[in-house]
């Protein structure tokens, strides 16, 4: 699960993890009024949306207005914020059509030596979460990390132990912090640690993270996303969603138990398996065709989750085909034969149906499909389908 | 020979009175695998499927012999159950359950690396070793016994993939599905080390997915190691890159986990490439008659 910069930093401060002062706003009303409580100069106004790349990215319509923006009075927020909210922002982590902006975060500046890059993400590799920190901050952290990843400092630590103080003196040293930057960042980085840990995040990044000219260290953004698998253990983070920012046919997909990611193409794809669901998607493209989405209907999904399923596909107007695609295992097929006929009932299909059984129950499955009377087009394995669905897709 | 399990296998069911437990057990046994025990807390004394159920994994270790776990117990629970069968002395874990908490894996990983368990796991379809032992929810007519080793990310890709071997006259030796997870019990390597050293498997198939950097890895690893025909099929090939937020994951694989990058870095081991995922049992085929 994604939050907001503006929550993300709500944690920070409240787990001793330094951020700047700032006010949400929702109107520009609001935004200049942020500026006058912040009480300074000056003020930065930031579109808070769940992408990153806001600084370079632009209001669509409006390319002139970029994602953040430095205000030198309440006035120039409020403009700059009746320029945003409301207006999809586009940057490159959003696609073409950009995210709405619903709201603004008005902070407070502060006085800039350096920026830096701070990331903790679990390792695949060594099993454990790893703080990454770097000189080297800004948009093009990746491209320095690909190039020349010595200059991306890594740091592996057990849950349940933290940051150890000598890891800490090791990114300092490589950092160059030293006295009270060194103080400041002891505090800072094994508060981020332990943040990291309680909430079960499955990462926290800050980029940039600063440097003061006092030698502070403030999380000058904040980006959190929590392992949705551990949500049970804090129920509070519930309050922090916000379904605004999700895709509606994702959302609702989501409710139902479903992985669903919406594309652009005109095939649509139930299948049951992440793997199984790509492998579909590469071999529907590599026979011509576009699949619409990702559909993976998991191993557990029951008749009425299959159907809502049904429902979500054929709700896509942009949809001329669908491929069924089931490889039983967990999931029975006469569980997904009686889930089509459900939907066929319920739903109705206006498009061509190919459908591609095998595994638990197969047989069953398809006798179940064969009585229906439902029209349905049969497939034998994968090149079959593919090929079957590609054409129906083109009105073959 | 095969790995990891066989016809002596004797298999405990943890969370075995669970809806999906219980029907997986009966599969399992139909199949004709020793399932000896379930173990569910407070239900010890009772029987399920003409089997006893202990409160403990100890008891179904002591009482049953018992040596291989498979898990079906829920997520909140599940690293509990895997440190409890590896404390009852159990070197053979298999856990099916979907949606464990990362942390709690890395914690439970924590645990047993660098000991003798092999964790396979979670969120898998578990492991088969055809005609002698179905541990997992795997369908087990498709698979016949034969020289191929197969494993795989992914539970139903694993399916395709045997399906198509067992079409084309071409058994599996063990088929081994490692789990969808970020942090899982058992890598590629550890099973191209198995295969490369069980008498019983000729050639390995390997299935893997965009991300991460695991099949580069084991693309090395295969090279500097593995002397039997091996092929291997990437999913996602085509996946647009989604909407993301921030780039930690990236800098964390430093840039790699590209489908171009894997299917790279296994040509240049001399690996046999799947084009498509209807290729998969011929692009094994064509390894073996290299």
């Amino acid at each position: 699960m994604k939050i907001h910069e503006f929550q993300a930093k709500q944690l920070f401060r409240d787990a001793g993890v330094a951020v700047l002062e700032g006010v949400v706003a929702a109107t520009p009303d609001e935004a200049a009024a942020a500026f006058s409580k912040l009480g300074g100069s000056l003020a930065v106004v930031k579109a808070q949306i769940h992408a990153g790349g806001r600084g370079k990215g632009t209001i669509k319509n409006n390319p002139a207005q970029r994602g953040v923006q430095l205000v030198r009075s309440a006035d120039e927020a409020k403009t700059c914020a009746a320029n945003m909210l409301g207006q999809p922002l586009v940057t490159i982590q959003t696609g073409a059509e950009g995210q709405a902006v619903r709201r603004v975060l008005v902070e407070s500046g502060c006085d800039i030596a350096r920026e830096w890059y701070l990331g903790i993400v679990v390792d695949r590799g060594c099993g454990l979460p790893v703080l990454m920190a770097s000189t080297e901050g800004g948009m093009n952290i990746e491209d320095v990390a690909e190039k020349t990843p010595e200059l991306i400092f890594k740091e592996a630590f057990h849950p349940d132990a933290g940051l150890l103080p000598y890891q800490v003196r090791k990114l300092c040293k490589k950092l160059s912090l030293s006295g009270a930057s060194a103080k400041s960042a002891d505090k800072f980085l094994k508060s981020l640690a332990n943040l990291f840990v309680k909430l079960d995040c499955s990462m926290i990044e800050i980029n940039p993270l600063v440097v003061t000219k006092a030698g502070e260290l403030v999380a000058l953004d904040g980006k959190v996303t929590f392992d949705d698998n551990a949500l049970f253990r804090h129920p509070q983070l519930a309050d922090l969603r916000d379904k605004n920012e999700e895709d509606p046919n994702e959302l609702r997909a989501g409710e139902a138990g479903l992985s669903y990611v919406q594309l652009e193409g005109n095939i649509g794809c139930l299948v049951n398996g992440a793997g199984l669901a790509m492998s579909t998607m590469d071999i529907i493209k590599l026979h011509g065709g576009q699949p619409t989405n990702f559909l993976d209907v998991g191993g557990g999904a029951n008749a009425e989750q299959v159907t809502e399923a049904f429902r979500i596909l054929l709700s896509d107007k942009g949809v001329k085909a669908v491929l069924v695609n089931i490889f039983g295992g967990i999931m029975r097929c006469t569980t997904i034969a009686t889930a089509i006929v459900a939907a066929y009932k319920q739903v109705g299909f206006n498009v061509p149906l190919v459908v591609r059984l095998e595994g638990t129950e197969v047989d069953e499955g398809r006798k179940i499909l064969a009585d229906s009377g439902v029209d349905i087009i049969n497939a034998v394995g994968l090149t079959d389908a593919a090929q079957k669905v590609v054409a129906a897709a083109k009105g073959n | 020979m095969s790995i990891l399990i066989d016809k002596n296998t004797r298999v405990v069911c943890q969370g075995i009175t669970g809806k999906a437990g219980e029907f997986h057990s009966k599969n399992c046994i139909d199949y004709g695998t020793k399932l000896v025990a379930g173990v569910t807390p407070g239900k010890g004394g009772q029987t399920i499927l003409d089997r006893p159920i202990f409160d403990t994994v100890e008891e179904a270790v002591k009482q049953e012999g018992a040596n291989a776990a498979m898990i079906f117990v829920p997520p909140p629970f599940t690293a509990d159950a895997i440190l409890e069968a590896v404390d009852a002395g159990i070197k053979v874990v298999i856990a099916i359950t979907e949606g464990v908490p990362v942390l709690d894996m890395v914690r439970v990983y924590d645990r047993i690396r660098d000991t003798d368990v092999h964790l396979v796991g979670p969120n898998c379809p578990g492991v088969i070793t055809p005609g002698e032992c179905k541990i997992g929810i795997m369908p087990g007519y498709i698979h016949k016994p034969g020289p191929v080793g197969v494993m795989s990310r992914s539970g139903t890709l694993t399916y395709e993939a045997v399906w198509q071997l067992t079409n084309l006259g071409l058994g599996q030796s063990t088929c081994v599905g490692l789990g969808g997870d970020p942090i899982v019990g058992t890598s590629f390597i550890d099973l191209f080390k198995m295969y490369q050293a069980d008498p019983k498997t000729e050639a390995i198939m390997m299935m893997g997915e965009i991300g991460g950097s695991a099949e580069e890895e084991a693309a090395a690893y295969v090279k500097a190691n593995v002397t039997k025909p091996v092929a291997a099929f990437i999913a996602g090939r085509t996946a647009p890159k989604g909407k993301r937020m921030g780039h930690a994951g990236a800098i964390i694989s430093g840039g790699k986990g590209t489908a171009e990058d894997k299917l790279a870095a296994l040509a240049a081991a001399g690996i046999e490439i799947a084009e498509s995922p209807a290729d998969m049992g011929a692009a094994l085929q064509r390894a073996m008659k290299k």
